[in-house]
């Protein structure tokens, strides 16, 4: 036996066999996994893939209504904010777009935000098994809760298209740079979504605040009212301090690709909410692979 | 010689216990941060900041800041250093908190060492834990190719040991119902069965065998060893002194954190089962224990175990009801004391626990030299020589002082059961009485 295995060794050392990969030499030592982390995230993704069709594959499992559910929340949501803040309250939408597009237009990004910050703060917690047992970048545990949050996000974008037939609403050229934005989304939704895992994981305080942060954050955001609306009662000064959140660019962006001309945009407001969102982006990894090093020992 | 696959230099890992009461969790966090927010924020950002030294420094730190120390370093493993070889199976052994989890923990790479060193060569898969990541909503089938994946198999890979693994578990007709539908036996066969499938270099096994049913853990073993047969370098962590003997060639004794002997299999395992020695007349002296786990105050001086006529004994008959008095020596007042005997049998399978918050009435609090009197109804154990484990908390602070295994003490084969028959292992370890007469002629 010891002979097969120095014979393998010594072929792949001369880059004789694809087949037979070298033996890998794993060195442990103190601070050694954090200078080799994002080549594990590549060698581990495989395990991110998994996990993630774990998690959508789990999600609707033994309910009845099953993928609907992510049909039926953003129908139910534009459906009161249109009676309420249409209806009732007499709010307009933004130039001829109808009322419920530019709800829509907004509660897309914005549900995708909520569900993954409150999926991913929960997320290593609800791991807790596999973070205590085994092995692997954590950053995979959080990142695989926003992609259920997306396929949630892409199935909803089936009834945007649906409001926009029965309205005969058509989009412009603008339709094209969405892909972008849904990037954006995802970065928007992954700093802070990586702050508040690691913050969760060391005080469970978080888990009761994330909920209210998220119901409170939805008449932040410019979801039922269209932000020129804002920009007019805030004036232009407060405005750029109402754009730091994030969100704000990013639903602005949507509206702007999906509403078309009708759209107003404020390139002040969107750069600041896309510079905080770099900003956070960054602080959520520094900060989540700090703590992360020490989940098995807190958790 | 093969060559070296596991080399472990001088690994260390440290741990800082917080005692309870000391200010802690979101609330101290937040107070930190309001009194010096610009270091924390530097604190938080810094990379690298937390490796061995510093940690050190910080810790030094806030024992010079805070007067009434609130948290202390406790050291899992101190400076262990051992080499594996390329087809070794090597067993390692030691009670509780001797550091083997650590160990185990550190060189899956679950937890980082404090200070030292691993180098090793080849792929590892570490089986801390049998069914690591099961769904129980999934399918057996979706589970197979979920712990794969968690287990370090590629997709290809479990592709094409599927049909081994579902044969192995004897689950085929169960394949697509969810597991949290099977029974426990099946949902652990699978479990087992996918990782018995992995083809690692180096495995490392930590208990697994504690699970499942008799016939299925003689499949397990049996498995290990057609595993360590084919070259294969295995690293096996276990109670089961038993298992242990039958799989290894070499055994490695853990105590307090260090390396307390590394040699042939026999040697260390009679060693280790010799730590606590019979004590002859039954008073066994606890001041100056080596068992006795470090994070404890030596509160517990001394137990007598006494038979059923009070006489201080460490023979015993299955039949007989036996005293144990616990004398605690304590300065500080101990509130609502929990005092607990536990016992193991010479495999290290824990038996029973008796307990003082078991009972209906409580322990008055303690202070100064107090004798406490533990009565128990015959233990009806089989002959044999059995390790008794004692500890006193509180429910407050926890464990304040514990002994895991403080001594042996043998329950003799009493010449009047059976008419003298010699008691076979197969009777299982405990010895009911009853009672047989005709009742139906």
């Amino acid at each position: 036996m010891p002979g097969l295995f120095r014979k393998a060794r010594a072929k792949s050392a001369t880059g004789g066999s694809l087949f037979k990969p070298p033996m890998q030499t794993l060195i442990i030592e103190p601070g050694r996994a954090e200078r080799n982390y994002w080549r594990d995230l590549v060698h581990y993704r495989e395990l991110f893939f998994i996990l993630a069709w774990r998690d959508v594959a789990v999600r609707y499992k033994q309910t009845v209504a099953g993928v609907a559910w992510a049909l039926i929340q953003p129908l139910m949501s534009m459906v009161i904010m249109t009676f309420i803040f249409e209806k009732l309250a007499g709010l307009h939408s933004e130039g001829n777009a109808p009322y419920p597009v530019m709800v829509f237009a907004a509660i897309l990004p914005w549900q995708f935000f909520s569900n993954a910050l409150s999926l991913a703060s929960q997320s290593v917690v609800t791991n807790a098994n596999l973070i205590s047992k085994i092995y692997f970048p954590r950053l995979i545990v959080p990142a695989s809760s926003v992609m259920v949050s997306l396929v949630d996000f892409l199935v909803a974008c089936s009834i945007l298209a649906g409001l926009m037939v029965w309205y005969h609403f058509w989009p412009t050229w603008r339709l094209i740079i969405l892909p972008a934005l849904v990037l954006l989304a995802i970065a928007a939704a992954v700093g802070p979504g990586l702050i508040t895992t690691a913050l969760t994981v060391k005080y469970r305080d978080f888990r009761i605040l994330i909920p209210f942060v998220v119901q409170f954050g939805m008449y932040l955001c410019p979801i039922a009212y269209s932000s020129s609306l804002m920009r007019e009662k805030l004036g232009e000064k407060w405005f750029l301090l109402y754009s730091v959140n994030p969100m704000v660019g990013v639903i602005d962006g949507f509206r702007w690709a999906i509403l078309g001309t009708s759209a107003s945009f404020d390139w002040h407001g969107f750069i600041i909410s896309v510079v905080l969102t770099g900003v956070l982006l960054y602080i959520g990894i520094r900060y989540f692979r700090k703590i992360e090093r020490v989940f098995a020992d807190i958790i | 010689m093969s060559e070296t696959l596991i080399k472990v230099e001088k690994l260390s890992k440290k741990y800082v216990i917080r005692h309870q009461g000391a200010a802690e969790g979101l609330r101290h966090a937040l107070q930190e941060v309001a009194k010096t927010p610009f270091r924390w924020f530097k604190q938080s950002l810094g990379a690298g900041s937390v490796n061995g030294h510093d940690h050190r420094l910080n810790g030094g730190q806030a024992a010079k800041l805070n007067p009434q120390k609130s948290s202390e370093d406790f050291w899992a493993l101190k400076e262990v250093s051992f080499e594996v070889k390329q087809g070794e199976v090597v067993g390692i052994i030691g009670r509780n908190g001797a550091g083997k989890s650590t160990l185990l923990k550190i060189l899956s790479r679950i937890t980082e060492p404090t200070v030292g060193r691993i180098q090793i060569t080849g792929r590892v898969a570490s089986l801390l834990e049998v069914g690591t990541g099961f769904h129980p909503e999934l399918t057996g089938r979706e589970n197979i190719f979920l712990n794969g994946a968690i287990l370090g198999m590629s997709r290809a890979e479990i592709r094409r040991k599927f049909d081994a693994i579902v044969a192995f578990a004897e689950v085929d007709r169960f394949l697509d119902t969810p597991v949290k539908r099977y029974s426990s036996g099946m949902y652990v066969r699978l479990a087992f069965a996918v990782a018995a499938h992995l083809e690692p270099e180096i495995l490392i096994v930590d208990e697994v065998l504690a699970v499942g049913d008799a016939e299925f853990q003689k499949k397990c073993l049996g498995k290990m060893q057609e595993v360590s047969k084919g070259g294969r370098t295995v690293l096996f962590v276990s109670h089961n002194v038993g298992a242990i003997k039958q799989l290894c060639d070499r055994c490695i004794l853990f105590r307090s954190g260090t390396v307390q002997q590394d040699g042939p299999c026999d040697e260390v395992i009679s060693n280790y089962l010799t730590d606590a020695t019979l004590c002859e007349n039954g008073v066994i002296d606890l001041r100056h224990h080596p068992a006795r786990s470090r994070a404890s105050k030596p509160l517990i001086s001394e137990i007598v175990i006494r038979n059923g006529q009070d006489q201080p004994t460490a023979q015993l008959f299955p039949e007989e009801a036996l005293l144990f008095d616990i004398t605690i020596a304590s300065f500080e007042t101990i509130r609502n004391p929990r005092v607990a005997l536990a016992i193991e049998d010479s495999h290290g399978r824990r038996l029973m626990t008796m307990a003082s918050y078991f009972d209906q009435s409580p322990l008055p609090n303690l202070s100064g030299k107090t004798t406490i009197r533990c009565e128990s109804s015959p233990l009806q154990l089989g002959p044999g020589r059995y390790l008794l484990s004692v500890s006193i908390g509180t429910k407050e602070h926890g464990l304040i002082d514990s002994i895991d295994g403080a001594s042996w003490f043998e329950i003799l084969w009493n010449n009047n059961y059976r008419n003298g028959e010699p008691y076979q292992s197969v009777y299982g370890p405990f010895l009911k009485s009853s009672k047989w007469e005709v009742v139906y002629d």
